[in-house]
């Protein structure tokens, strides 16, 4: 039990210096280190760096010009200003380290003890955490200044108490994420005693956002401790910057830079504390960017602002109109850090005839995705077209040397003669509208008819995709019905606008194994009585069989095979495929054998 | 939805009456000498003693803060122990100050985080670049410290704005503008930079959601899958933000009102918690949290319209 620990913390400390590492290469995490450093160091040495004692006045040189020997000049009692402020450096760091301290010693035992154990502490530690956060906080400070006398101490103690909610909600959400992963049930099995579950594996992941919201936090605490003070309810016997501010401040006529200086080092020191706060999480982030993005497509982001050449009257290979698509040579790639072009589709070419059911299998990671929203004209904003071209029932949307895919072509075609059926069906319909008006929308737009009629067509459409009470389907939530009946609903939405081309990107893939067979049948049904091209995205060979007419075959961005369904079942050529076929008799997913083949986007 | 107000302003009853007893019992800590503050420096031991009981304050904190609850129950907050001016004068005297500057500076932050915050999210390019690096700027300066550099530059060097206007209640608009610009221009400017950056955020979050790409399948126009679906996805995020930065403010405003000499709840917030005068803070701190609460709610009922999910639990 020791070795996995060990390995952890070494994994760990390898992280934490690249982690610093990256912040120091931040050009503003790098600003607010050395700020941050030179006030630290500036309070710790206060003693030997001050000329003069913090309150020491001499009464013959008030309100004094900078000179050499009141570097910054004297305020109103004759004190040297920068004396005043380099202990004040003391006092304001001391002061937001304490509130920070007092509310990571009450927010993260109580967040840890919450989030881990849940139950009766956790609901009655929330009522707290509403109360504290109702509470207007300067009010409460000002009362208790009231009350305890004006000490900076006691006034950051009780902010500490105010703000510690945040390390409270912080560690709780933090906890309650990882208590549930296996490496903490695997630790509680082996035996591990729930404080050192808690100490070793949960500690560990809550300490960069505690990192994160100590700087924020510190920052918090000058800036209100400074306004406080500003205010003139500080300790007028101790120097700190919200002192010398209000001080300023009563002689700005007189002194504007009086006000400067303090305010010059609240700024700073908030700010690279806020900085600071910013860098690490930039840091971090890049760090789980760089071992995600292996896995994960490039987020589907903002408009297709750029918009593609002006299309163009290039006219499409004499003979190849007949076909509704034909995909010659495509290659799709997105840019690197480095400023190449990295490849995920390479040299595709295929074509889907009116009425004829292509399907395109591949492990994750094989193009296929890719290539089908390529056809749809839906690729992430960042993503090029490296060579090759796409048509369209007789023209171009990709013509050959365009890089992006011509929008303006195909927001005519999209909803109207091309439509899409996605994989996950809850998270494809947006949770805030009825599913009725998200069917009535599109045919409203693309088919121009009156919503009365659209509703009309929807019930009608609900009913053919075999939902049994059109009318309550229609008028609910798509919260409120099953993932089985939500693709239905994504099915009736597809074949709404009576296209010509349906892409199906896994479409039984997220359901449950009694539906999928049920969904294939309708989508087998539709397509037989619609007589519409269908472009059917699988890994699963099964389906294939089920629905296609014609199948091609991709691996790494490539397309290995093409052909018939029945020949490529019966004589497969290539060894990928083979492999493939393979594992589905055998009743395993492609995905567990082949992932070490596969290129990045699926 | 009935059942869903009356639990929130339940429980919102249940803070106020922690809050209260909270603040009521701190409070005895600094009324401890209340009696000789009021009377002065030269009151005999009998005239502090019968002010000690004509304020009650002879009798056990507890009994004191029943008595308190009785009469607040039928809405009498009681008087100023140090002017006799009644609790809910002078809160009704200073509150609309407040709550001028608070809800224009909020009002202008939401409309304005919003059309940001969308084109930095929709654009990116430089205006994402300087909207991620104003919020970071925003986060830095405190905005009573902005507020100090706009009285000196715009008031006092360049005479632009008066500095220190002390506007009544019943001034006309044109002194209201006048004084009320210069603070919320210093509240709008450090709350619109977080503000962009939520929305942005929540924008970007919204976009990637693969129902965006279904909905741009179906034919779905951008302006209306932007305005009608993106945005209002991405609304709650930016009412959350809006309403603690709201809760925020009224606490800043006590710093951002003394800077600029605006009789609002701030300047009695800190006359009276300097003083002790228990009664004219208790009022201070049950209409703030009052308001804190309100907020909430009208936030919470916001949120359950948007959001149809919140609605049904």
């Amino acid at each position: 039990m020791t070795e996995p620990v060990q390995i952890n913390a070494s994994t760990a400390t390898l992280a934490r210096t690249s982690v610093f590492k990256r912040i120091l290469k931040n050009p503003m995490g790098l600003f607010a280190i050395a700020v941050l450093s030179i006030m630290i160091l500036v309070a710790i040495f206060a003693g030997w760096i001050a000329p003069f004692g913090e309150n020491t006045a001499n009464i013959g040189k008030t309100l004094a010009g900078a000179d050499s020997v009141n570097l910054l000049g004297t305020d109103s009692a004759g004190r040297d200003t920068f004396s005043r402020l380099v202990f004040g450096a003391q006092t304001t760091l001391l002061s937001a380290l304490l509130c920070a301290a007092v509310a990571i010693s009450i927010g993260l035992p109580a967040g840890l003890i919450a989030g881990y154990y849940s139950g009766p502490f956790d609901s009655a530690a929330n009522w707290v955490v509403n109360v504290l956060m109702a509470l207007p906080g300067i009010i409460v400070l000002l009362t208790i200044r009231a009350a305890f006398g004006p000490s900076v101490w006691i006034s950051m103690i009780a902010f500490g108490i105010l703000i510690s909610p945040g390390y409270f909600r912080l560690t709780r959400t933090a906890v309650q994420s990882v208590r549930n992963e296996l490496y903490v049930d695997a630790a509680r099995v082996s035996g591990l005693s729930d404080s050192r579950i808690i100490t070793r594996h949960i500690f560990s992941v809550v300490r960069a956002p505690i990192i994160i919201q100590t700087a924020i936090v510190c920052g918090v605490a000058i800036s209100i401790q400074s306004g406080l003070e500003f205010l003139g309810l500080g300790d007028p016997t101790v120097a700190t910057w919200g002192v010398m501010l209000s001080e300023g401040f009563k002689n700005v006529y007189l002194t504007p830079t009086l006000l400067l200086w303090p305010a010059l080092a609240i700024g700073l020191a908030v700010g690279s504390l806020v900085l600071l706060g910013n860098a690490v999480r930039d840091a971090l982030e890049d760090r789980e960017k760089v071992t995600v993005s292996k896995r994960n497509d490039p987020p589907t982001v903002a408009l297709q602002m750029q918009r593609g050449p002006r299309k163009r009257t290039a006219s499409v290979e004499v003979g190849t109109e007949k076909h509704l698509v034909k995909v010659s040579h495509l290659a799709i790639g997105y840019p690197q850090a480095n400023g190449t072009l990295k490849p995920v589709v390479n040299d595709v070419s295929f074509t889907v005839d009116r009425g004829e059911v292509l399907g395109i299998v591949g492990e994750s990671g094989s193009g296929k995705s890719q290539t089908a929203f390529s056809i749809l004209g839906l690729l992430p904003p960042e993503a090029r077209i490296i060579s090759g071209s796409i048509q369209f029932d007789g023209e171009y949307t990709v013509a050959p040397g365009e890089d992006i895919v011509n929008q303006s072509r195909l927001s005519e075609l999209r909803g109207k003669r091309i439509s899409y059926i996605p994989q996950e069906p809850m998270s494809n319909l947006d949770p805030a509208y009825t599913i009725g008006s998200q069917l009535v929308a599109p045919m409203v737009k693309v088919l121009g008819i009156s919503k009365a009629e659209a509703k009309k067509r929807a019930l009608k459409l609900l009913s053919d995709v075999g939902i049994v009470d059109p009318a309550r389907t229609f008028g609910a939530y798509p919260h409120e019905v099953s993932g089985g009946m939500a693709q239905r609903v994504l099915i009736a939405g597809a074949i709404s606008c009576e296209p010509d081309l349906i892409i199906a990107d896994e479409p039984t893939t997220a359901l449950d194994v009694t539906v999928q067979a049920e969904v294939l049948d309708l989508i087998r049904d539709l397509q037989k009585r619609l007589g519409v091209g269908v472009i059917l995205v699988t890994h699963n060979f099964g389906v294939v069989a089920d629905l296609c007419d014609r199948v091609v075959v991709m691996q790494a961005g490539r397309l290995v095979e093409g052909g018939e369904v029945r020949e490529i079942l019966g004589t497969p050529q290539d060894p990928y495929t083979i492999t493939l076929l393979d594992s589905m008799l055998e009743n395993k997913t492609p995905m567990t054998m082949l992932v070490s083949q596969g290129g990045t986007k699926s | 939805m009935v059942t869903f107000i009356l639990k929130r302003i339940g429980s919102g009853l249940v803070v106020l009456a922690a809050i209260s007893c909270l603040t009521f019992f701190l409070l005895y800590f600094s009324s401890t000498n209340i009696a000789r503050n009021i009377l002065g420096e030269y009151a005999t031991p009998e005239q502090v003693a019968a002010k000690q009981a004509e304020l009650g304050l002879d009798q056990p904190i507890f009994s004191r803060f029943l008595a308190w609850v009785a009469e607040a129950l039928t809405g009498n907050f009681g008087t100023s122990w140090f002017t006799n001016e009644s609790v809910v004068q002078a809160i009704s005297n200073r509150l609309p100050v407040t709550l001028a500057l608070v809800v224009t500076s909020i009002v202008i932050i939401a409309i304005l985080s919003t059309l940001i915050g969308v084109a930095a999210a929709v654009k990116r390019g430089w205006i994402d670049r300087a909207v991620q690096i104003a919020a970071v700027i925003g986060d830095a300066i405190p905005n009573f410290v902005l507020a100090i550099v706009f009285v000196t530059i715009f008031a006092i060097q360049l005479g632009f704005f008066p500095a220190t206007s002390s506007i009544q209640p019943g001034a006309d608009g044109g002194a209201w503008v006048a004084s009320l610009t210069l603070p919320v221009i210093a509240l709008v400017i450090s709350g619109l930079t977080s503000g962009a950056q939520q929305v942005r955020s929540a924008v970007i979050k919204q976009l990637e959601k693969d129902y965006v790409r279904t909905l741009r399948s179906r034919g779905i126009s951008e302006g209306v899958i932007l305005f009608k679906h993106v945005l209002r996805s991405a609304a709650p995020a930016g009412l959350t933000v809006l309403s603690l930065q709201f809760i925020g403010m009224l606490g800043g405003v006590v710093i951002i009102e003394q800077i600029f000499a605006l009789p609002g709840m701030g300047a009695l917030a800190v006359q009276s918690t300097t003083l002790g005068d228990t009664p004219l803070v208790m009022g201070v701190v049950l209409y703030t949290v009052i308001i804190v609460i309100l907020v909430n709610l009208l936030v919470d009922l916001a949120n359950g319209w948007l959001n149809p999910k919140v609605r049904v639990s």
